[in-house]
This record gives structure tokens, sequence and C-alpha cells, in this order.
């Protein structure tokens, strides 16, 4: 139209093309380094911790550590599947303490049958079986209450939680079970193994980390059912327009939390030798923060296993250097508390540099 | 000579890795329609941003009323009196009408909401609008079309002087885009410029007064527009010569493939959505729907795959009874959905091109229990070159990509599982016309390889170049069925409109 397109253009020529390769190089150093921050923050404070208390970096402290992750992480990976659904499970640790009942009760006690007058005491291998049988049916209830029942997840496992631990607290009236070591003429022996022993000089609960890591993340990672959970949790809508079975979904990720859960429960009965029914309290919370840190969002469809095992590790990293500095446990909280909320608050910058559209 | 309001000189947007706009000038002139075209990514979306105050600027100075002008935010903007409808509607779905329009700038007395002043101010913005509106009805409950009006009810509430439009009609009906562009002409008579965006070009060069074409960031060409056409817009536009707008060929049909039989429905309210309707697609056929908001298109075709359920009739696919069965066995059986909202319900966001394309058919991608990875890339990048899709690459997130191509990724998503019958809901809604025809050209193919395909559509355009038979649907009944060369658009919008509310025919906004 009207206009003198000359002078304008010869300036701003000028100044365009340093601006786009500045731009151009962030994004592959700086993006990538920002997207790796929790392995960032774990090395940092691997590297911190190491410097500060010479006590730090000794295998028996890292051994340590890495047991007490390995409850947490076992018990966040089924809480991975569960958040990239968009969904959540507070009826983890309610769960394991169950589960942890359940299956030491069947080696202390037997199962009483007052009306045919018998104890039945089953073989060891069925103990654990019946043990996360019942971790996979709370898992059931929750998948029910959520898929097919379209309760909130928040409410269902919260109802869930309170009644699983009720069962937990049922089973021997509030009572412990103080003798998980079997007796060799019932053939139900060797169950403190799980917690600790060990298999090539690695102890049992960090391999089973291990297994369960890596065989979540290949099931989220490489298989059908993982890819129908991302897009579950990415567009529910749009998954079950393409013939994913959202429902089933829904349901199986619940169950997985679950028998996770379980396992957590053995394994700490097994480590105390005892099953106690307040075993796993506040659990969730943890496992849940594992997830976050992990950077996987509580939206769904964002995240994956990798991130929380490293989230799991920074939890314990960070507990067991502070109580090796003698900071005092109050503290301890709340600098949790703090690194969780940085977590996220960084989780959403990254989505804004993210969701800055590429188009126009 | 026009009077300038709002000028934008020498503009330019830079984003990681793209460069939006390249020194855009762009004047925006008084009580006039101030048109601008492009295909998508052309720069349109982010210039409306900028003089929005959504986005900043890389460079360039924006002037109102001949003073320069900073906007740090919408805010900023809607103080100096500058709003914009955005396509996507930013309405809060929970609230009511009323609450919609005032939000954020509530009558207050002493801190407490004046409702009563509120909905009486919506109310009359309803009757300039002449819309049936309650203000106390939830967004939420509104249809589609009726919470555009909304949007635009919010947009005018305030005194504005510009006032941007980004596809304002692609959710309304052709009665309804008729009150728009009254509104639109009592607007500018009032002094109100009017910047207006849209994909439809016969529905530019009716409203526009003048026209600007951007490509790729730059503006290529700006004219009155009573002295351009449309073939002159779209050469522009794509910078190729434009064809003689293509048809289908009407084919001979082949097999029956898709029978359905008195199907009824009725919706949540209790109402009749779907009534007594029977209709057979033959194998080759291009089937489209045409309607108004409301006459139940949507609903049949999601009743048809399965995401609702009817109360009587059968559905046989190809001979096989498919009404009982779950969608996944749906789509087994050779019947598959591409939803009419991309963003709600076609990709997911979170997933990358591949992996949206591979979503419907992941059992044939798997080795044993496992994905096989370079099968899924081999066939993502067959259907890619083959679909013409534009990704920078296969495992970027599918939100690069423009609109035009995320349609594409989604329509491949469903060729994969080699459906008999296609069932499109708005296959080009918010797809530029480049895309478009490619989109057209590939389901013509698909129909010529022995598909059937049913589609819905609000445009006549697009029901016209399509279809090689239309069926017109109203109030959830089929009002008529037209072959393709009886199907004009005067008979299509008479056959649409309600038996109850006769209106007379031919008032169409195209000319």
């Amino acid at each position: 139209m009207r206009r003198g397109k000359e002078g304008i253009l010869s300036t701003a020529e000028i100044g365009r093309k340093p601006a786009a390769a500045t731009k151009r190089s962030f994004p592959i150093t700086g993006a990538l380094l920002f997207r790796l921050r929790a392995l960032i923050a774990l090395l940092v404070l691997l590297a911190a911790f190491s410097m500060l208390s010479p006590a730090f970096l000794t295998t028996g402290n890292l051994t340590i550590l890495v047991k007490h992750v390995a409850i947490n992480a076992i018990m966040a990976v089924g809480m991975t599947f569960v958040i990239l659904t968009a969904g959540i499970d507070l009826s983890v640790g309610s769960i394991a303490g169950l589960a942890g009942m359940v299956g030491g009760g069947l080696i202390d006690r037997g199962l009483v049958l007052p009306s045919f007058g018998v104890v039945v005491y089953f073989h060891l291998w069925l103990v654990i079986l019946i043990a996360l049988l019942v971790g996979a049916l709370v898992g059931v209830v929750n998948g029910i209450l959520v898929a097919r029942l379209a309760v909130a997840p928040f409410i269902a496992t919260l109802g869930t939680m309170y009644a699983a631990r009720g069962a937990a607290l049922l089973v021997s009236n509030g009572a412990t079970f103080p003798n998980l070591m079997g007796r060799p003429e019932l053939g139900n022996t060797g169950f403190p193994f799980l917690g600790s022993g060990s298999l090539l000089h690695i102890p049992v609960p960090i391999l089973l980390m291990f297994l369960f890591g890596v065989a979540g993340a290949f099931v989220a990672t490489r298989t059908p059912f993982g890819r129908q959970v991302y897009a579950v949790g990415g567009n529910e809508r749009a998954a079950e327009l393409s013939g994913v079975r959202v429902k089933r979904i829904q349901l199986l990720v619940y169950v997985i939390s679950g028998v996770c859960s379980a396992v957590v429960g053995l394994i700490i009965a097994a480590q105390l030798v005892s099953a106690h029914p307040a075993t796993g309290e506040s659990f969730e919370l943890d496992a849940i923060a594992a997830v976050v840190l992990g950077g996987t969002s509580l939206m769904g469809g964002r995240g994956g296993i990798g991130g929380t095992i490293i989230g799991a590790l920074v939890i314990g990293a960070l507990a067991d250097g502070l109580v090796l500095l003698g900071v005092s446990e109050f503290w301890q909280i709340v600098i949790k508390g703090i690194v969780i909320v940085v977590a996220v608050v960084l989780d959403q910058l990254q989505r804004r540099v993210q969701w800055q559209p590429g188009k126009a | 000579m026009n009077e300038i309001v709002l000028a934008a000189r020498g503009i330019s947007k830079q984003y990681p890795g793209a460069l939006a706009l390249d020194h855009v000038d762009f004047l925006v002139c008084r009580g006039q329609v101030n048109v601008v075209i492009g295909e998508n990514g052309a720069g349109k979306s982010t210039l409306m941003k900028i003089l929005a105050g959504v986005e900043r600027p890389t460079a360039g100075v924006l002037e109102l009323e001949g003073h320069p002008i900073r906007l740090a935010s919408t805010r900023d903007a809607a103080a100096l009196g500058i709003a914009m409808i955005h396509q996507e509607l930013n309405l809060l779905p929970n609230l009511n009408v009323a609450d919609n329009i005032f939000m954020a700038r509530e009558e207050t007395n002493w801190g407490v909401i004046r409702h009563r002043s509120q909905e009486r101010a919506a109310a009359e913005l309803m009757l300039r609008l002449e819309q049936p509106i309650d203000p106390r009805t939830l967004v939420g409950d509104l249809p589609l079309g009726q919470q555009q009006v909304v949007e635009i009810a919010k947009a005018i509430a305030r005194d504005v002087r510009v006032l941007i439009m980004d596809e304002p009609t692609s959710a309304l009906s052709a009665t309804e885009i008729d009150v728009l562009f009254r509104l639109i002409r009592d607007l500018k008579s009032r002094g109100v410029s009017i910047i207006y965006i849209s994909h439809r070009l016969e529905e530019l060069l009716t409203i526009g007064d003048q026209v600007m074409v951007l490509r790729d960031g730059r503006v290529v060409a700006e004219s009155p527009a009573e002295t351009v056409s449309v073939s002159w817009i779209v050469e522009r536009m794509t910078g190729r010569a434009f064809g003689a707008s293509s048809r289908s060929e009407c084919a001979a049909p082949g097999r029956p493939l898709m029978t359905v039989e008195s199907l009824s429905m009725t919706g949540p309210t209790g109402r009749a959505v779907l009534r007594n309707l029977s209709f057979q697609v033959c194998a080759g056929e291009i089937v489209g729907f045409y309607g108004l908001l409301g006459a139940g298109r949507t609903e049949l075709f999601e009743c048809m795959i399965g995401l609702r359920h009817a109360e009587r009739g059968s559905i046989v696919l190809d001979g096989k009874a498919i009404g009982k069965l779950a969608l996944p066995e749906r789509i087994d059986a050779g019947l598959v959905l591409v939803p009419e909202d991309r963003k709600a319900a076609g990709i997911v966001p979170e997933l990358s091109v591949r992996e949206n394309i591979t979503l419907a058919n992941l059992r044939s991608f798997a080795s044993g229990p496992f994905l096989s990875f370079a099968k899924e890339r081999r066939r993502s990048e067959q259907l890619v070159r083959e679909m013409n899709i534009r990704a920078a690459g296969l495992d970027r997130p599918i939100t690069s990509l423009s609109g035009g191509n995320q349609q594409k990724v989604v329509l491949s998503r469903f060729l994969l599982t080699e459906p008999k019958v296609l069932l499109l809901d708005e296959p080009t809604r918010g797809v530029d016309v480049g895309a478009r025809a490619e989109i057209f050209d590939m389901i013509r193919r698909l129909a010529a390889q022995g598909m059937a395909v049913l589609f819905a559509s609000t445009e006549l355009k697009e029901i016209r170049a399509l279809a090689t038979r239309v069926i017109v649907m109203s109030l959830g009944r089929m009002a008529a069925e037209f072959t393709a060369a009886e199907a004009t658009e005067d008979a299509l919008v008479a056959a649409s409109s309600p038996v109850s509310a006769p209106r007379e025919g031919g008032d169409s906004v195209y000319r």
C-alpha cells in the first residue's frame, strides 16, 4: 500500500541474524541439561554430601541408602503408571501394611479354619503369592471404582486407603506378628531372605528395585500397554476413539500399583522379621514425591519410570546425607518439602518453554 | 483515504527455531473489516496475538491513533479498546452466560456481585445479537455455536475500538453466520474496526473491506476487497496457480458397505437426538451429512462408532451387525471415526508424531510382547510421505505441527487400521486451503479404492466439493437426500431448516 519498506527492512535485517544464531544453539545444550535436572540434582547431592561427610561415600552407607530407596522406588514404579493415566493412588501404604500382615499371619499363625478345626500352613512361595494377590485385589477395587464407577481417583483410593488399613488391623486385632522365621517342619522358612538376604553380594531389596525399575521402564516404553497408558493420560477421548480399552488400562494400572505395594509390604516384614499393621503409613506421600521429582506430570501422559527411580534416589540421598551431617530431623522434613515444590516449579517452567507455540 | 486506527510497523517475531513474522506492516482502518488471509503457519495468529497483547514482538512498533503503544498483556490491550475473540473459545463452562461476559470486571456493590444488573446487561447483549439465550444458562450447556455468540458478546460488552476475530464462524451454522455478519456491519457503522481471519474465502469477500495476504511471515499482497477474487487470494496465499475447483467424480457405487436401519437415540436430557434414521452407503461413495448445529450429525457418527448407544435400530457393516459391539471391536470390523474436535479428541498432545500415527494399531507393531520402534518408524515414514505431512521429525511433539498437518496425522492413524468405512466429522475444520485440497484428494482416492466415506460438515462448500451424495439432517431426522448434481446451496439450506420454523430459502451468506 502506502509505506516505505526500504528503511525498516535494512535496519531489522541487521538485528535479526545474531538473534537467530543464539536462539538456535540454546535448545540443544540448555534444554537438555534442564530436562536432565533430576539426574543432575542427584549427582550434585552425591558430590556435596561426599565432600561434607567422609562417611557418606562408603559402601556400607551407600548400601543402606539404596536399601531404603528400594522400598520407596518399588512403590513409586507402580505409582508412576497410575499417575501417567492422570490418576493417583493413595492406598499404596495401606496395601503394603495389609500385604505384610497377610503374609506375616500366614507364616506365623497359619490360616485358621475354625469350622474344620484345622490350621493350614502354606509353602513360602504360596504365602508370597497370596500376599501379592491381596495387593492386586485392592488394586482391582481401586480400578473398578475409578474406571467403572467414575469415582475421582483421589477419593476412591482415599477410601481404600482407610479400608485396607482397617483390614490390616483386623487381621491380628491390631497386634504384631512377631516371628516370621517360619518353622522347618512346616516348610515355610526363609522369608527374612527377602528383606536381608543377598544374591551375588547385592541385597535382595536392591535387586528387586532393579527388577521392577527395568521391567517397569520396559513395559512403559516398549509395550502396547505402556503406550496406551500414555495415551489415556494424554487424551482419554482420543485414546478411546483409537480403540484403546480405556477402562481396562485404568484398571490395570491400579492392579500394578497394588502388586508393587504388596511387594514393599513383604520386604519390610521380611526385614523386620515381624509384621506390624501400621507398616507403610504415609508411604504414599514419598512415592508420589518420587514420581513428581522424576518429572512425571500429575496431569498424566508425560514422564516415565527412569525419572521416578532417580526421584526416589534424590529423596533417599537427601535423607541419608542430612542425617550424616547431623541436620535436625525437623529441618529434614522442611527441606524435603522445599525440594518437592522446587521440582514442580521447574517442571512448570519446562512445560512453558516447550509449549511456546512453534506455529504461527 | 482511510483513517488508520491501529498500525503495526515492521513487526517481527522470532520463536526458537522459527521466524514467525518478518517485518510485517499492517494498517487497520477505522470502521472497516480488515481481513488477514494466509495458510496455517503463515503468521496470522502470531500477528493477532501481538496486536491483542498476548505476545510481544521481537522487533517493530504498534501505534494506536498515531501514538506508539506497548502492550504488556491482554489487559493493556483491553484497556485501549483492543479485544480478541480467539479461535478456541475462552469460556468457563461451569459458569453462566452473564458471569462469563463480566468475568474479571464484575459489577459490584461493596464487593458483592450485582447479579441482577449483570444479567440484565447480558440479556440486552443477547437481544442485540438476536440470540434467545438466557443469561443464567451455564455456558457448558450451550451448543458450540451459541458459545461462540457468548464469546462475541463478551468482547463487545466493553467499548471496543478494534475487535479481532480469529475464525469466528468455524462453529457457526449459516443462520448464525448471517446474524454475525449483521452484527459486524452494525459494529462497523459505530466506527469499530474489525480484524477478521477466516479460512472461508467467499466469506471474507462478502464481509471484508481491506484484504491482506500473509505467506511465511511476510506480507505478500494487499488490496481493497472489491477488487479481488477467490482465485487471486488463493494464488497469493499458496504461491500456486489456482486450478478449477475440483468436484468428486460420481463413480458407479459398489456393493453396500454400511446399512443403518431405523436408528433412534435419546440424549442425556431425554430429548430425542436421532429419530428413526435409515440409509445405506456403498463402496466408493462419499456421502456428505449436512445440517445445522444440533441436527444430530455428530451424534449419529458417535452412535455408529459406539461412543453412544442407540435405543433402537441396527447398524450393519459389510454384512456384519455391529450395533452391539464395543468401540474397539467396531474398529476391528472396519469402521473408524475421525473426530470433529482435533484437540479434544484427535491428537494426544504428549505423544510424538510417530506415536500419534501408530496409536490405533499398536498390535501390528509389536514383536512378541514388545513394540518394534523400527517397524513403527518405517510405517510412519511411509505415511508421512504418502499423506504429505510436513513435520520436522517423526519424534517431534505432535503439537509442533500446524492444524492441517495434525489432521493428516489423525487421518493416517485411522487409515492404518485399514477401515472399510470412514466416518469424518468436519474433516477440514481449522485447516488451511492447501491442506484442505490435499485432504479432499486423499478422501477421493480412498473412495476410489473402494472405501465408503461418510462425512459431516456445516460448510456448504465442503459438502458440494466432496460429496457424491448428500443427506440433509434436521433435528435428528433425515430431512432430504440429494445427488451431487441436485445439491445446490439453496436446496441444502432450505432442507436443513427445521420444519417448525420455516425461513426464506436462499438467503445464504455465500453468493
